[in-house]
């Protein structure tokens, strides 16, 4: 199938803003499911609220456009009913992990087969424009026109540390990783995260003066660097961008499983 | 494997929204804005087919069809 | 020993009814004094193929059995008070994108944590306007467990014919008090099975175009029809729209279903009303006082009579009125302030007969409670 076989090409153009992140991480997404040969019928994806979440819109699969936050407790729901079923949870920065905080950490810690795109703009964009948990200290917004004293969370470290056992990171600027993760992530069984920073020229861009999306792309390719580089050792600041960490473990619809086989043995 | 020949850029203007992402990766700097603000091959003799400007692009906005 | 007697607790009539209704999955969290509900369906479903999951918190709960009502299964959560609050957002969610699932809210005092280990009835009026924005909801209530056992049957019915959320809205004495309970064999009660579209795969399928008889048939995730489906207005396709005349007919279409069927979902007991001068209405663990009242005082020959509601939302407000034209007075028993008794005042033509017999100190209301209003609405001091 050809990658616009996927859209549901009467509501493009679409709704972002010119030069938005999160029409690339739709872009790879995109990609990733062509190359995996995927049917549009066995694909479901569940979004929350805010930019990120109209990604499901534009998207021929199944698709659950819930509340905010909440994308992860629907999911949960629908996985847990029909395990075959792939599910794919695009989610913004605050919805995953303000709003969203304790489902990401509890959908993390079952194990669950869901796989969670953090499109990390570091803005709430829909709102227009006020910092999020992942905005950043001293970084400028709506709401901190002070200047920001909130800490950042580190999405991956945080995901680690709640269980998910796949979790990569890359950037709207690199594509080609973005869909080789996106589909790592689809076929790693279990509770697959996926942050992709992405840009927001419109909110972010503008207040914190990082100037447009061409700007703020090849700010990406200058503080990241792919995993375990030399680069990283020479300049620690540098982000690293990879397969962060894999490992394996029961995924929690097989553990379900499982367990019910057991269940009914002592009926 | 043999080098992708160009067919065509396919370009859908309305979708386009002239971000300029395109133009600006583009490492043959083959694409430009027009004065609406759209992009277009401006010299398609150059492309090599990467395709970082298909993959790029936020708004599904342009294709690169091959021979 | 008939195997289909039991002695159980509400909240068991509560599960057992579930189960005869199809249910197969269930998502919840612990809070009393509904956690029994949980505890039972842990382990119940597995061994009969069913899922539970308990969530992180209640709002997960409610948003699971969504996702999971969308696959096509028979679902249900069960709470109380600060639970039933927090799960306003997503039940907000199912009543938008119609989607059928049973959820249960034990009573107990409110608001906030109130009193946990105690009866109340004081979230009827939250469960019709919990959610904001204009909506119609169904809400079913019980006094026994044969009737727990049924309501809770006939909410699942509800929830699938019209492609709604269902309140069972039950409190603590009913959840925890014990008694006897006939499972009745399959097929005595009939159920409603999910409507499913006939539409064939490659055909343009609208899961929000009602069908002339009002229903929305339905399509699971995962089968061959992929739709949209959002908790903004949405077109028949389920895809977002601010066109105002699809908004409006979306807005009519959500009261309307439930309104103009509102006859079909009101259900209600009455004891004695034929020659009734004194009408008692009350519905929970208050109409099994308000019954005693009335039989020991009918011993007596006062012509007492009563409403047991069953069905509170929609309210029955034209089977009130005219039930209660012929009587000189009605009382309303119930363990509130009075959120049934200014129904009742608006429903019939003598608002200023109407009285209430209430209880809100956390103990289930007595019969001597209710006559101690009689003998002051009778003249008879105090």
């Amino acid at each position: 199938m050809a990658v616009k076989d996927y859209i549901r090409e009467r509501f493009f153009p679409h709704i972002w803003c010119q030069g938005c992140g999160h029409g690339m991480v739709l872009n790879g997404l995109l990609r990733a499911v062509e190359a995996l040969g995927m049917s549009k019928n066995e694909i479901v994806m569940v979004s929350g609220i805010g930019c990120s979440s109209r990604i499901s819109g534009y998207l021929d699969f199944h698709t659950l456009h819930t509340l905010h936050g909440r994308a992860l407790a629907f999911a949960t729901g629908v996985k847990m009913s029909l395990p075959a079923l792939n599910i794919i949870v695009p989610m913004g920065d605050g919805d995953a992990l303000a709003i969203g905080g304790n489902h990401f950490i509890h959908a993390a810690r079952r194990n669950i087969d869901l796989t969670a795109i953090v499109m990390n703009n570091r803005i709430y964009g829909m709102t227009g424009g006020q910092f999020s948990p992942l905005s950043g200290y001293g970084t400028k917004e709506t709401t901190a026109p002070y200047g920001n004293i909130d800490h950042t969370f580190d999405i991956s470290a945080l995901s680690i540390a709640a269980g998910a056992t796949f979790v990569a990171r890359t950037t709207a600027f690199h594509v080609q990783q973005l869909s080789q993760l996106i589909k790592a992530g689809i076929l790693h069984e279990g509770f697959s995260v996926i942050e992709v920073m992405s840009q927001c020229p419109t909110y972010f861009g503008r207040k914190n003066k990082l100037g447009g999306a061409v700007e703020m792309l090849r700010n990406f390719k200058e503080i990241t660097t792919p995993k375990g580089s030399k680069a990283k050792q020479a300049n620690p600041e540098l982000i690293e961008r990879g397969i962060l960490h894999q490992i394996e473990q029961p995924e929690y619809c097989n553990a379900y499983e499982q367990m019910t086989a057991l269940a009914q043995k002592g009926k | 494997m043999a080098k992708p020949i160009l067919k065509e850029h396919l370009i859908n203007r309305d979708w386009c929204k002239g971000c300029g992402i395109c133009v600006a990766f583009c490492p043959k700097h083959v694409l430009e804005l027009d004065r609406d603000e759209k992009v277009f091959a401006a010299r398609p003799e150059d492309c090599i087919c990467c395709k970082q400007c298909e993959l790029r692009c936020p708004d599904l906005a342009i294709e690169i069809l091959t021979e | 020993m008939n195997a289909n007697i039991k002695f159980v607790q509400g909240n068991e009539a509560c599960v057992e009814g579930a189960l005869y209704a199809g249910l197969d999955f269930f998502a919840g969290y612990p809070i009393t004094p509904s956690t029994e509900i949980m505890e039972h369906l842990a382990a119940r479903l597995p061994r009969q193929g069913g899922k539970f999951i308990q969530m992180e918190d209640e709002i997960a709960s409610m948003c699971a059995i969504i996702g999971a009502s969308l696959t096509g299964r028979k679902v249900m959560t069960a709470t109380s008070g600060p639970g039933f609050s927090l799960k306003q957002e997503a039940l907000g969610f199912a009543i938008m994108a119609e989607i059928p699932c049973v959820v249960v809210n034990v009573q107990r005092g409110g608001p906030s944590t109130g009193n946990p280990t105690h009866v109340s009835q004081g979230d009827v009026n939250q469960s019709r306007w919990g959610v904001h924005g204009d909506h119609a909801i169904v809400t079913l209530t019980a006094s026994n467990h044969q009737d727990v056992f049924k309501m809770t049957v006939e909410a699942f019915n509800i929830a699938e014919t019209y492609r709604t959320p269902v309140i069972l809205l039950f409190d603590e004495v009913v959840g925890h008090l014990r008694e006897k309970l006939v499972i009745p064999d399959e097929g005595e009660i009939p159920l409603v099975k999910r409507l499913r579209t006939a539409v064939k795969e490659g055909t343009d399928y609208h899961p929000y175009l009602p069908r002339e008889d009002g229903r929305l048939p339905m399509s699971d995730f995962g089968s061959v029809h992929r739709y949209n489906v959002t908790g903004l207005y949405h077109d028949m396709w389920g895809f977002p729209t601010d066109d105002p005349k699809i908004v409006k007919g979306l807005q009519r279409h959500l009261v309307d279903k439930i309104e103009s069927n509102a006859h079909q979902v009101q259900k209600y007991k009455e004891f004695y009303l034929d020659d009734a001068e004194c009408i008692l209405i009350s519905y929970g663990s208050s109409a099994r006082s308000a019954l005693h009242v009335v039989k020991n005082r009918r011993l007596r020959g006062e012509k007492l009579g009563l409403i047991e509601l069953q069905t509170l939302w929609p309210f029955p407000s034209q089977l009130i009125r005219e039930r209660c034209e012929q009587a000189h007075y009605v009382l309303v028993v119930e363990m509130n302030m009075g959120q049934i008794l200014r129904e009742v005042k608006n429903a019939v033509n003598f608002p200023e007969k109407v009285f209430l017999a209430n209880r809100i100190d956390g103990s289930l209301i007595s019969d001597a409670d209710i006559r101690n209003i009689l003998r002051i609405i009778q003249g008879k001091g105090v």
